[in-house]
């Protein structure tokens, strides 16, 4: 699904990843973690093309990043549902109208029905018509991840899903990433949060990725 | 050279695609009502401005061809000789002007039209009599024109007081003036032109610009560049129509509304339209669509290419 070849990453001026290999199959449910400015999110931007390496190979879904054209790149991204660190809404859209947006660009028609049931999922049932900039910190990681999920992506990508929320907020996060999971949806989550990749053990069979010194690693065995 | 059709008809597809919109699509990028004004008031003050570049280069065109048409159609041979001798050599002029191929018609003017000539500066009571004044022949050329250097050296031989004027030495300068005036016309309507697409340009880099989340975020979500860059070239080609529309319809409203030539100046012309040529500025909403569509275009496109 995801595979790194010998990948480098310099950014303004310091090198984030040096010579990193990995390959995370389908299906799978990975954490990464590391320290902060260690290129957790830089590594989540390599995985969709935002970044390009200084040096090796990117490949998802079998295809080479480096290779693709902008078009491609914006085909390939409707494959993935990213969770963004900070959401990135659209501020002057209703919140329906941006969880439908993927679906949108696509070309597709947002089914009313599908869109309650995905909103009441993540628990803004009642909350379709409200603007992103009047939405909790919760209510906003719940709706990115609606919004990642409409269009039924192979692979998610989340970049601290719980960074902004409280424990019992990124309890509820966690379940809905581990239910995607178990629908055969490959999983990646970047956070700094060791409590929720504890909490994340009896739920799902997850392994631990950590960046450490432009490395990396994976953390000890199987949670 | 299939190969090349299919692209070409892609084009226009995507042209046409761009034009006709999607209002989910046009949705996605904020309403920005201070940018959305300022390029149709620079449309329209733009688009006003073309019509009166329009009507003078349509103006001086016309002056131009009237005075190349009827002055160079006409041509007059002058006769000062001794009073005895006058007739004579009229009579002359007149045999020689009928045997010369492409004149088409020859008749020496009467003491009335001499007198009627004279008239405005000389006043109405001009003494014709007692005034050694010049005979004067009119000449109307045939389509085909006739050789000004051979019938001089012919009335020079008949007629030694007779002078062709064929209105050459006083012609051109008239028409090079018309014409430069003219072309200095069509130059302020490419300047309009190239400043309406500067203007445009820079309102859309503007709204481009402020809406950076707007297009990262849509990139994040799967959206290609023409998605995108149609929602702005939609918006700012619809703002430039409507403002050269409006501009338009006064600018060709206050050049029908200025004074028309009187009857004795119609030799000059005055500044407007005639005829068919008040469908021109009609043209000139449409130009601006399409400068603003292309101006968009390339500063969207140019735009996006800096996000991944």
């Amino acid at each position: 699904m995801i595979e790194f070849q010998g990948v480098t990453l310099g950014y303004a001026g310091r090198e984030l990843l040096s010579d990193v290999t990995m390959k995370l199959p389908a299906g799978s449910f990975h954490f990464l973690t590391g320290p902060s400015g260690s290129g957790k999110t830089s590594l989540i931007k390599l995985c969709y093309g935002e970044m390009t390496p200084g040096a090796g190979r990117v490949e998802v879904f079998g295809q080479d990043l480096g290779q693709l054209g902008r078009n491609a790149t914006a085909q390939m991204r409707r494959r993935i549902g990213i969770v963004h660190q900070d959401c990135q809404f659209l501020d002057h859209l209703p919140l329906a109208e941006n969880v439908a947006l993927p679906l949108h660009v696509a070309g597709h028609e947002a089914d009313d029905t599908s869109l309650e049931e995905l909103l009441a999922w993540v628990g803004l049932s009642g909350q379709a018509g409200a603007l992103p900039p009047a939405l909790s910190g919760g209510e906003r990681q719940r709706a990115a991840l609606a919004r990642a999920v409409i269009t039924s992506p192979d692979l998610i990508l989340a970049d601290e899903p719980t960074g902004n929320v409280d424990w019992e907020m990124s309890l509820k996060l966690l379940r809905l990433l581990t239910e995607l999971n178990r629908m055969g949806k490959t999983v990646l989550v970047a956070t700094h949060d060791m409590n929720l990749i504890r909490a994340a053990k009896p739920q799902v069979q997850a392994r631990v990725l950590r960046i450490q010194g432009q490395k990396l690693q994976l953390a000890g065995a199987d949670l | 050279m299939k190969h090349r059709l299919a692209r070409l008809r892609l084009r226009i597809n995507h042209g046409l695609a761009l034009l006709t919109g999607n209002p989910r699509a046009d949705r996605v990028v904020p309403p920005s009502g201070h940018t959305a004004m300022l390029t149709s008031l620079t449309a329209g003050a733009m688009a006003f401005l073309a019509v009166f570049a329009l009507a003078l280069s349509l103006a001086t065109g016309r002056l131009a061809e009237r005075w190349s048409g009827a002055l160079a159609k006409s041509a007059t041979v002058r006769i000062s000789a001794p009073a005895e001798q006058i007739d004579r050599q009229t009579s002359k002029v007149l045999e020689v002007l009928e045997t010369t191929p492409g004149i088409e018609f020859a008749r020496a003017l009467t003491e009335d039209e001499i007198r009627a000539l004279l008239e405005p500066w000389l006043g109405p009571d001009l003494p014709v009599d007692s005034l050694p004044l010049p005979q004067l022949v009119e000449i109307t050329e045939a389509d085909q024109g006739f050789d000004a250097d051979g019938l001089r050296l012919r009335l020079q031989a008949e007629a030694p007081g007779a002078v062709l004027d064929d209105h050459v030495r006083w012609r051109m300068p008239l028409i090079s003036s018309a014409n430069r005036i003219r072309s200095l016309g069509l130059f302020s309507l490419i300047l309009i032109g190239g400043a309406t697409a500067a203007m445009i340009t820079l309102a859309t880099q503007a709204a481009l610009a402020a809406n950076g989340q707007v297009i990262r975020t849509l990139r994040l979500v799967g959206a290609e560049d023409s998605y995108i860059a149609r929602a702005f070239v939609r918006r700012f080609t619809l703002r430039a129509l409507i403002g050269a529309l409006v501009g338009a319809a006064f600018g060709t409203l206050a050049v029908a509304l200025m004074p028309a030539a009187a009857e004795e100046g119609a030799f000059l012309t005055g500044l407007g339209f005639s005829g068919s040529q008040w469908a021109w500025p009609l043209a000139i909403p449409v130009m601006a669509a399409i400068v603003a569509f292309v101006a968009t275009r390339m500063a969207a496109f140019r735009t996006l290419r800096t996000v991944r």
